[in-house]
Parts: structure tokens; sequence; C-alpha cells
């Protein structure tokens, strides 16, 4: 004997609501997922970016509206030494100062790789420097280069009587840049090491326990195996880094404020000075989007250059 | 000498004068300033109206426990609550500019010297409290006349409550050591001075950096004392002339007798270097010598310490401006009536004077009747404070005040012109050319308004 089961007459009636079947309809759903993030990203980047590229083509100051005025801003900076210098000296910045981060930084993410004693508490430590707000290092390097009170000088001096005169850090252009620039490493190192070392850790310990099974050298090791495996997030890690470094701010301002006699201005300390503090806001604007070629390249560089090799697709190099 | 001091004590100190906290005269000496029975003007304050207002930080603790008083005394005798924000020197600018340009925020804003000129469009006149103040006490000092009144008018747009100055500062033993008692009117006799005191191991230090304060201070002292200027009485740039180009060949010879690294100096390195005995010879405000003095540990150094006005060079007066506090009231503010008797109050002398006196000496009266505050006889090395108003030099020197004259101060273009020249890095020539370029950069639109 079959039983048969009818509907009732209400439930063979009911039909989804309309909303419910507004969101079963796909490209609904997709426009209702995507149009908070697109929100959030039309107001908080879209909106700012194009307000400062648009006011790089305007004479806007502080107090006063401006008018469009087509490239002129840009036209005399071309003509301005000071840009010129902050130009040089954010790429000399960015360039030195990731190549030191990416050596110190790869060689200690390599040493915390190994199991010692007290791994994780070293591990923490070496975070610190990255942890503490930059603002705060930066007075700690500030003082670190007085030039009358400075922990160095007065190390090499009173101490140990090496020298008979304090170190002037931050007196003379190129001390002044070259101190910045070890600020800077000592700041960014901590980043480099923690990403690298989540790299290290994704390298399977068989490849190398073959590799020495075939006599390889740690050398070899290091050049076949790690540094292969290592290219794509080296090639992110690198990305972010070289952002970071141009787009530095506030350990140039807070430590030398440009000086001396300008010559430590990076593009971002020069858009600050002359958009907010001097209120030229259009010319300051024109500096903050001259930065923008520098960084599109530096990205599409380091991505073409080091994440997109073919070998890493299983082809040989050209 | 036997007041040694520790180079940890010297760097405490150092830190120390940014946060002076003790006063040196009494907020209750009785009063001797003179008022005019002058009838004041009736603002009929708004109803259920409250104030929001910002102004500079304290460097002296007092400054802002008696201002908060004098406020608090506002509220009770007419209900009308006050909120005052003190926020940092180097922020009050850009909040200042965020306040106007979106016409929201504090009622009142105390901001620097040119600040109510670069945004003369969005304030209330306050030409009616002016008037009435200058009336019943002695008149406004010369240079609250220039940064209170709109250019070539007698509209107040801002109401000066007061200024800073940064004479010289010097160790009288150290001097006397050298041969001299004071420090020389002269170019030439500076110059000798300074080079004795680099002998003596003792050498001068002023500030190329981009110090907002004493470096500008500085260049604007070079400049002015060899009759320099960044701008004619009509507003033309005039900053690439012979005067200085003389100017900053003195600088060139000055900078070698300095001690080293004032290239990278801010405002507080100078102050670290002479409480440490490092230099003996600098440009300050008078924070620094009551740091000294009210520290056990570096009293002997004050008493040894003697301020002098900067010396005149070719100038007929000593060329020194006044960092001054200026108040503004915003078209934006719905209790306008509230405000402005809230600005006649404070100024009012059972407010001011005590204010005035709390300050020991570190902001100096835009009224000339407070000239006879008790501050001011306290202490005879703080005495020279006094006149700080009683200037004819200001940002911007001898054109009139505009956006551009406070640009090429926070730009620092005058330091570093200075600076340029004194590292070698560039000629006088260049470096005058240069800032020539920066300022007329700045002052392109002046005519647009």
């Amino acid at each position: 004997m079959s039983v048969t089961t009818l509907p009732s007459r209400g439930m063979a009636l009911r039909q989804p609501s309309w909303i419910a079947r507004l969101f079963d309809y796909k490209p609904f759903l997709i426009v209702m997922c995507l149009t908070p993030a697109i929100g959030l990203l039309t107001v908080f980047l879209t909106y700012p970016l194009g307000l400062g590229v648009w006011l790089a083509f305007t004479d806007t100051t502080i107090g006063q509206r401006g008018i469009f005025i087509g490239l002129e801003n840009f036209q005399y900076l071309l003509k301005d030494p000071l840009w010129w210098n902050a130009v040089f000296y954010s790429v000399f910045y960015t360039g030195i100062a990731t190549i030191g981060k990416f050596a110190l930084g790869f060689w200690l993410a390599l040493l915390l790789n190994n199991h010692f004693p007290l791994k994780s508490l070293l591990r923490a430590i070496v975070l610190l420097p990255w942890i503490v707000p930059t603002v705060l290092s930066a007075l700690a390097f500030w003082w670190i280069y007085d030039p009358q009170f400075s922990i160095i000088s007065y190390l090499l001096v009173d101490v140990l009587h090496i020298r008979s005169t304090n170190i002037d850090f931050l007196g003379t252009p190129w001390p002044a840049r070259f101190s910045l620039i070890a600020a800077n490493i000592w700041r960014g190192i901590p980043f480099v090491a923690i990403s690298l070392l989540a790299g290290l850790q994704t390298i399977s310990p068989s490849l190398y326990e073959a590799a020495m099974l075939d006599g390889a050298t740690a050398w070899q090791r290091f050049r076949y195996i790690t540094l292969p495996m290592m290219m794509p997030i080296l090639a992110i890690v690198m990305t972010f880094s070289i952002i970071f470094t141009f787009t530095d701010f506030q350990l140039v301002y807070a430590i030398t404020r440009g000086g001396p006699v300008n010559s430590t201005h990076l593009l971002a300390t020069l858009a600050f000075q002359r958009g907010i503090a001097g209120g030229e806001l259009g010319e300051g604007a024109a500096i903050a989007v001259s930065m923008i070629p520098f960084l599109v390249f530096a990205t599409l560089f380091s991505y073409f250059g080091l994440a997109r090799r073919k070998w890493q697709q299983g082809e040989a190099n050209d | 000498m036997s007041n040694d001091i520790t180079r940890r004590e010297a760097l405490a100190l150092g830190a120390s004068a940014a946060a002076l906290a003790v006063t040196g005269a009494s907020a209750q000496t009785a009063s001797t300033i003179k008022a005019a029975d002058v009838p004041p003007p009736k603002f009929a304050i708004e109803k259920g109206a409250s104030l929001r207002m910002l102004r500079p930080v304290r460097f002296v603790q007092a400054d802002e426990d008696v201002f908060r008083a004098n406020a608090a005394k506002f509220t009770k005798d007419t209900g009308v609550e006050v909120k005052v924000d003190f926020v940092g020197w180097e922020d009050i600018s850009q909040q200042t500019a965020v306040t106007s340009n979106s016409g929201a925020g504090p009622d009142i804003i105390i901001g620097f010297s040119d600040a109510p000129h670069i945004y003369i469009d969005k304030l209330v006149e306050l030409t009616d409290v002016a008037d009435y103040l200058g009336k019943r006490y002695g008149g406004w000092q010369p240079l609250a006349q220039k940064y209170g009144k709109r250019n070539k008018s007698d509209a107040w747009i801002g109401l000066p409550f007061g200024a800073t100055a940064g004479p010289l500062i010097y160790r009288k033993s150290v001097l006397q050591s050298v041969g001299f008692d004071k420090v020389p009117e002269d170019h030439a006799g500076i110059l000798d001075l300074c080079r004795k005191l680099q002998k003596a191991g003792k050498p001068a230090g002023f500030a190329l950096g981009n110090a907002k304060g004493d470096g500008n201070g500085f260049a604007n002292w070079a400049l002015w004392s060899h009759n320099a200027s960044l701008l004619d009485e009509e507003g033309n740039v005039v900053i690439n002339s012979k005067e200085t180009i003389a100017a900053l060949n003195w600088v060139k010879e000055l900078y070698p007798t300095f001690i080293a690294g004032t290239p990278s100096w801010n405002d507080v390195s100078n102050n670290r270097a002479y409480s440490s005995q490092e230099i003996s010879l600098t440009a300050n405000g008078v924070s620094l010598y009551f740091s000294l003095k009210n520290d056990p540990a570096t009293r002997a150094i004050a008493e040894d310490s003697e301020h002098q006005l900067l010396p005149k060079g070719q100038a007929k007066i000593s060329p020194m401006a006044g960092l001054t506090l200026n108040a503004m009231l915003f078209k934006h503010s719905p209790y306008p009536n509230a405000a402005k008797a809230f600005l006649q109050f404070m100024l009012e002398k059972e407010q001011y004077e005590p204010w005035l006196n709390a300050n020991s000496g570190y902001w100096s009266q835009p009224l000339a009747a407070y000239a006879d505050a008790a501050v001011w006889s306290s202490d005879p090395k703080v005495a020279i404070f006094k006149n700080t108003m009683n200037s004819s030099y200001y940002d911007g020197y001898k054109g009139p005040i505009s956006t551009a004259t406070g640009a090429v101060s926070a730009d620092y273009v005058l330091i570093q012109m200075c600076a340029a020249v004194a590292t070698g890095a560039s000629t006088p020539e260049t470096a005058a050319a240069e800032a020539e370029q920066r300022c007329k950069r700045y002052f392109r639109r002046q005519g647009r308004g």
C-alpha cells in the first residue's frame, strides 16, 4: 500500500517573497555584495586621490579657492632645484635603504629560521623596532644624532677616547642623508625579516635533505633552493618596502624637517612642507602626484622583475 | 666653574625648558595698572550661548591655569560655557586652516602673528572691542596694531593677546673673560666677540635649522640688522638686494665661530646647548632663563646669564619681532556677541594682569598700560621683554602682511638661504636669487583676492 501525501493548498500556492527572489538573482547579489566595498573605496581612496590630482592642476592655497592652471605647478617644479633635490634623495634613500633592509633582514630571517633556545622570545624582540610608533623611534634617533648629546659621540669621545670632537651627524648634507637612511633601515628590518622568515618556513626541509645527500654546499643550497623558493615573497615584500620607503615621512620630518639646507627632503616631506606649512596646496599636491610615476615604475620593476620570472612557471629564463 | 652639571642633568633641563612650571611673579601683587574710564561696548549675549576656543599650548604652566580660571570666571558671570582646548604650536595653523575652510569648529582661535591676515574673509571684525580696549588701557602697541589691523585700514581683524621675543642670552663671566661686558651693537664687533668665544672653547650658537622660532629669528636679525628686508613698503619682493648679500657674507664669516651642528638645530637645541654650558651666547625667549633659574642644579648659570636686545647693526632700533598671540573670531560662530564679550573680558585688567604676571615675562602685553604690571619689576633680567610689542619689525617687514609673508616663514625660506651660504652650499648671490624665486612664487597671487 502506498500512501501519497498531497501538499496542502496553502503550501502549493506559497511562493518565495519578492525580496527572496531578488536576492536569488545573481547579478543583483553581486552588486549588493560589492557595493559596500566599492563605496568605501570611493569615499576613502578614489575621492582623496582624485581630489589630490585635481588640486595639482590648480593654484589652491590654504584659505583661498584655486583655479585650474593646467600644468603650471609641474612646470614650476621642473625648474625648482629643491624638487630635483627631493627626487634625487627620494630615489637614493629608497635604493640604499631597501638594499640595506633586505640584506640585513634576509640575513636575520635565515638566522631566526634555525633552531635555538628562546627562539620565540628573540623573534618577538626583533619585531620591536616595527612595533614602536615611528615618531617615538624618530625621537630616539634624533637624540642619538644630536650634535651635542649624541650617545655615540659620548662613547667615542668621553668613554673610548677615540675621537676628540663630537660627530656632526645632522649638520651637513651627506652625513645627515646617511643618518636618516640608517634610521630607516633599523626601522624596516623587522618587516623584512619577519616576512621572509614566514617564507623560509614554507620551504620543505626535504629539499634541503635531498640537496645535502647530493653533496650540495651551504651556498649551493641557498643559491639553488632558498633563493628561488623565496623569490615570490621577496618580490612582494620588496614591492611593499619600496613603497613604504619612498613615501616615508615621519622619520625625516621628525629628525631633520628636510634640513640641513633642504638636503634631506623626500618628495613626501617636501609636499607637506609646501602644501600644508607653506599653504600652497596646489603645488604640494603636484609634488605628491609627481611621486606616482616613481612608485608605479618601482612596483612594476619589482613585480615583473622578480615575481614573474619564467622559471617560476617551469620555464627557463630568456 | 663650580656649577658643574652632569650630562644627564643638562638633558633633563633642556626638556624642562618646554615645561616650565614655576612663575617668576606673583599673580596676587597689587595692581598699579591705570585704566581710563571708558564705557564698554554693549554686547547682547545670545540666549543659550556657549563658546569653543583653541589656543596654543602653554609654555609656562601658570599660563594655562590662570587662563582657564579667567574663562571659568566669565562662565560664572555670564552663564556662557567656554571650552578652551590647548593645541601644539605646530598644529594650530593646520587646525585654523581646517576651521576656516570648512566653516565649522571653534568660535575663537588664538593663532600666531599673521594668521588673521590669511583668513581675513572668514573673520568677524573686532574693531569695537579693540577700540574700547585701546582707549581704556593706554592704546595698542605698534606690533599689536600691525598684526591686529587689516592692512592700510583701522579695521581690527585680530585681537593680540601678547608676544614673546628672542633676545640674546649670554654668560656674563665668559664674555668678560674674553674682554667684553656685553655683546657689541655692530657686526664687526659681534664677529670679533664670537671668534674670541670660540677660541675660549665656549662658542656662540644660533639655529640655522628648520626652526620656526629661533631659526627665523636669527635669519630675520641677520637681514634686518643690515637693512635688508623681504619686501619693500609696496609689497614687492626685494630679498635679492645688496643689503641681503652683505648680510649673507656676514653670516658666512660668523658661522665658523658657532658650535658644530647648528644647521640641524630646531627650537630646543640652543636651550639644551646653553643649559649644558656648551655655548655661552645664543638667542632665546625668557623660558630658558627661568628653567635655569628654577632648577637648583643650574641656578648659578642663570645668575651668570644676561639678556640683551638683538644688536642693531645698521638698523635704528633692535631688529627683533615678537611672535604674537592673535585671537580670531570666525563668522561661522553662532554666538559672535558672546565671543566678543569673552575676548573683551579676558583682556580687562582684572583677568589680563594676573595672566600676564603668571607668564613670568614669557608673553608681553599688547596694550600700553600693562607695562606697569608687576611682572616687569619682579626680576631685572626679565625687564627687557617688557617692550616686545613696541617694535616696528614683523614677519614680512617692510611690506604688508599677507598669506605669503607667513608662508615664507613657515617654509623656512630665509633660514635656508642663510644656512646655504653659511655651510658653503651656495654663494650669497645664488642663495639670494633662489630665495627670491621662492618668495616670488609665494607672493605671485597676492592681488587676486
